[in-house]
């Protein structure tokens, strides 16, 4: 067992659990984005940062950290939730994030993070990015200017499904999600329809067609769900 | 008989100044003479003086000619190599001292440069003549344990930048349980300006396969991989070339020189992104993935490339480490200072005399690195900046000239050893433009895969764009601060992490500068064209008419032998073509914006 510390209350681990496992089995809330259970963790949001006071304020993602003896874990903040806050405010400035014109409105995770941790305006200016909406598939559609590059939809593709059609593109400001290393989307030799992708995607980038905001709720649990119930190597 | 040596360098930058071609000539001329026999030409790695290039050495007596052309060549063996007399317009300053008395070289102590420029680099035997491949065969007649130990006590540490200590790195993956390890020589060298790693590797590749056979002998691992940037095509041939020759001769392959250890390397080629010398990016990248940075830890040390313990070392770090082994940890640590210990390469660039490669003592002061080894800027213009190590470094001003070059006292005051570019800024630099070119950079080679880094440097290179076109407020500055601290803390990788320092250097030492683009939009050295002007002074000038027609946008009025002439300002696109048409020096480059 690891014994560490998680806002000043003493917790024990299992070797190999990382600082958000280990925080959710405590009870104490991380916000995150990028990370979703039941695939790897990719650490690239930066808003599950917490700071290890042993290692000098270090900060680390804690979906992606695993615990280590002794650690002393801060995972809330005033600093914390102001550092969350900006990366947030850095993410709705990126492309066109507009609530009131968005599909997923009333149940975006960009949205309950903006609530969660008071972001009342964005002082940064909006880059207005004009990306092309992909809705050449049959039964999804894919608006980049709603993506927030956290990959999900990458990972549920190659780890859950197998399919590996989604696929970073591009570096720095550029980088885009694609399939098949280009679009569009409908016309993808490798995509099976599966549609793990949309219940992975924590924002209205990807889309079931044709519903309507209302319904257009998502279960990123089912990525869990269908893991955990898959033999372990 | 041998009677003479000419030592050509072929380094890149010699070789783009045209070494191949004098190489030729004077091969011609030496069987045109007749003295195929007497005289041999070698072609060698880089010499350091790289603005002077073509280079080349005569041995014996050690006679330096500087930018030599093939038609130089004939006169070479006439005047020098047949009657004895060195031809004195081709050497440096005139002159002719030993090597080693001019000032270029006489601060310098050559410890990893020491075989580039005297040996051939696509030669083993050479190498092994000067001691090469000694120091593996003394790491192999100890413990690994008792050769992490000694690199410990010599104190090397990083020479890519970070400063870790190698030798507790080495211990760290000695000990990291798993039966497979590898050892990676980082050879992405991508900072502008620097090319300490391209000279090694071009100049004397055995030493950095010598310093892997050490290293993986020591930390238990039987395969290493050379990650090098593709352009370098020099250094990829020339290592190509040393691996055959040293698994020809059983220094790397099954069997190390007949002792129980075995170890290869092969090379893999980066496809030119910047963040691929970040080292999990590095390792993605030989993996065959994206070349993206991932969260640290764990550390490559515990679980690098395919999962197993792996130990990355810079190409200057490795090339350091056959010295340790040959000379001992006592005589390494006896260079430098307390914390930095033995000698550094720097690549000299920008407004100084001597650009090139050097290498000096840590603890040098950077007065000393410019002023004495560089030769001060050039006549006329005066010294204002040193920016030191890369896009991840600082500018320094002139009060901290004084600052030894070490590792904790250039990060004490806002720059970073880095992996030793070294560009020297005088007064026509303007320090806005020079913070938002270094950002420039690292945002468009930032991965994009963290937020801060991908979206953050976008930010700030938008607020720098506001003030060096004129539009900036003193609120943007805070704003400016704001982002680099969050950019700073909270991005993945190093090269997010350090992105902000160009910017919060200049802000420490010239904030002056800034607030001149803000207040007075004014750029007080005459570069950002938003907020300089052109006037022609009416007592200097003809009315030649010459400014009139070379202006591209109509802005000057005249009539040809009626001055003076008058420049537009609204029309003016401050693209400067009346001043270097103009033959009076009438027309001026000055500070600030006129409507």
């Amino acid at each position: 067992m690891i014994h560490l510390e998680i806002d000043g209350r003493e917790v024990t681990a299992r070797p190999g659990q990382t600082i958000l496992e280990v925080a959710e089995e405590a009870g104490v809330r991380i916000p995150t984005l990028c990370y979703l259970s039941g695939l790897s963790p990719r650490g690239s949001c930066r808003i599950c940062l917490v700071e290890v006071a042993n290692w000098n304020g270090k900060l680390v993602p804690a979906c992606a950290t695993p615990v280590q003896e002794g650690m002393r874990v801060v995972a809330t903040s005033p600093r914390l939730t102001e550092l969350r806050r900006r990366v947030l405010e850095l993410l709705f400035a990126e492309r066109n994030h507009i609530c009131a014109i968005c599909v997923s409105n009333g149940h975006c995770e960009l949205q309950d993070l903006a609530c969660e941790l008071g972001l009342e305006a964005v002082r940064v200016p909006y880059r207005f990015p004009g990306l092309t909406l992909d809705a050449s598939h049959g039964k999804f559609v894919y608006d980049p200017n709603r993506c927030v590059l956290c990959g999900r939809c990458v990972r549920a593709c190659s780890e859950v499904e197998g399919a590996m059609t989604w696929g970073f593109s591009g570096r720095g400001i550029h980088t885009t999600v694609e399939p098949d290393l280009g679009g569009p989307w409908g016309s993808s030799e490798t995509c099976t329809e599966c549609g793990k992708c949309v219940q992975a995607c924590p924002v209205g980038a990807l889309v079931e067609r044709g519903k309507a905001t209302a319904e257009q709720e998502k279960e990123p649990q089912l990525l869990a769900q269908i893991t955990e119930r898959r033999p372990r190597a | 008989m041998r009677r003479l040596e000419v030592l050509l360098c072929a380094g890149t930058a010699c070789l783009s100044s045209g070494s191949r071609a004098v190489r030729q000539a004077l091969i011609e001329a030496l069987s045109a003479h007749g003295l195929t026999q007497e005289v041999r030409v070698v072609e060698t790695g880089c010499m350091g003086p790289c603005e002077l290039g073509p280079v080349l050495l005569v041995y014996p007596e050690g006679t330096f000619y500087v930018r030599v052309k093939p038609e130089d060549a004939e006169e070479i063996v006439v005047e020098h190599f047949l009657k004895g007399r060195p031809v004195r317009r081709l050497l440096w300053a005139g002159e002719a001292p030993p090597l080693k008395e001019l000032d270029f070289f006489a601060r310098q102590k050559k410890v990893v440069l020491a075989n580039c420029g005297m040996i051939d680099p696509e030669e083993i035997d050479e190498y092994i003549a000067v001691g090469g491949y000694e120091g593996l065969i003394r790491a192999l007649e100890r413990s690994p344990e008792e050769v992490i130990e000694e690199v410990k006590r010599a104190g090397l540490r990083g020479r890519g930048g970070a400063g870790f200590p190698t030798g507790v790195k080495w211990e760290l993956v000695r000990k990291a349980p798993g039966a497979e390890k590898f050892v990676v020589c980082n050879a992405d060298e991508g900072d502008p300006g620097a090319f300490m790693d391209r000279a090694i590797l071009e100049g004397d590749p055995h030493a950095v396969l010598e310093g892997m056979a050490i290293a993986a002998y020591a930390v238990g691992a039987r395969q290493g991989y050379i990650y090098v940037r593709a352009e370098y095509p020099l250094a990829i041939q020339r290592l190509e070339r040393a691996i055959s020759q040293a698994r020809s001769y059983g220094l790397l392959g099954g069997e190390v020189l007949e002792t129980g250890f075995s170890f290869d390397i092969e090379l893999r080629m980066g496809a030119g992104a910047f963040v691929c010398g970040e080292e999990t990016a590095l390792i993605a990248s030989i993996e065959g993935r994206r070349g993206e940075p991932r969260p640290r830890p764990p550390y490559p040390a515990q679980a690098g490339l395919w999962g197993k313990p792996t130990l990355i070392n810079n190409v200057e770090t490795l090339a350091n480490v056959r010295h340790i082994l040959l000379q001992g940890a006592d005589w390494f640590s006896s260079l430098g200072t307390g914390t930095s210990k033995g000698t550094k390469v720097f690549a000299l660039a920008g407004q100084v005399r001597n650009t090139g490669l050097v290498e000096v003592p840590m603890g040098i002061t950077l007065r000393e690195l410019i002023m004495e080894v560089g030769g001060g800027v050039p006549e006329g213009r005066r010294f204002k900046a040193v920016q030191i190590g890369g896009p991840s470094g600082g500018c320094l001003p002139e009060e901290l000239l004084d600052v030894p070059v070490d590792y904790e006292s250039l990060r004490q005051h806002g720059a970073i050893m880095g992996s030793g570019g070294v560009i020297v800024l005088d007064d026509s630099a303007c320090m806005v433009n020079v913070a938002k070119f270094f950002l420039e950079f690292t945002a468009d080679e930032s991965c994009g895969k963290c937020t801060p880094c991908r979206v953050g440097t976008q930010m700030m290179l938008g607020l720098l764009s506001r003030i060096t076109s004129g539009q900036g407020t003193e609120q943007d500055l805070d704003r400016l601060e704001e982002l680099a601290e969050l950019v700073g803390s909270a991005s993945l990788c190093g090269l997010g992490q350090t992105a902000p320092n160009p910017v919060l250097s200049t802000l420490r030492y010239f904030r002056d500068e800034y607030l001149a683009h803000i207040h007075e939009r004014a750029c007080p050295a005459g570069v950002c064209t938003a907020l300089i002007h052109y006037r022609i002074d009416p007592e200097a000038c003809r009315a030649c008419d010459l400014c009139r027609r070379a202006c591209p946008s109509g802005a000057i009025e005249g009539v040809p032998g009626k001055p003076p002439y008058l420049i537009h300002h609204r029309l003016c696109i401050r693209c400067g073509a009346c001043q270097a048409a103009c033959p009076f020096g009438a027309v001026h480059k000055l500070p600030g914006r006129k409507e």
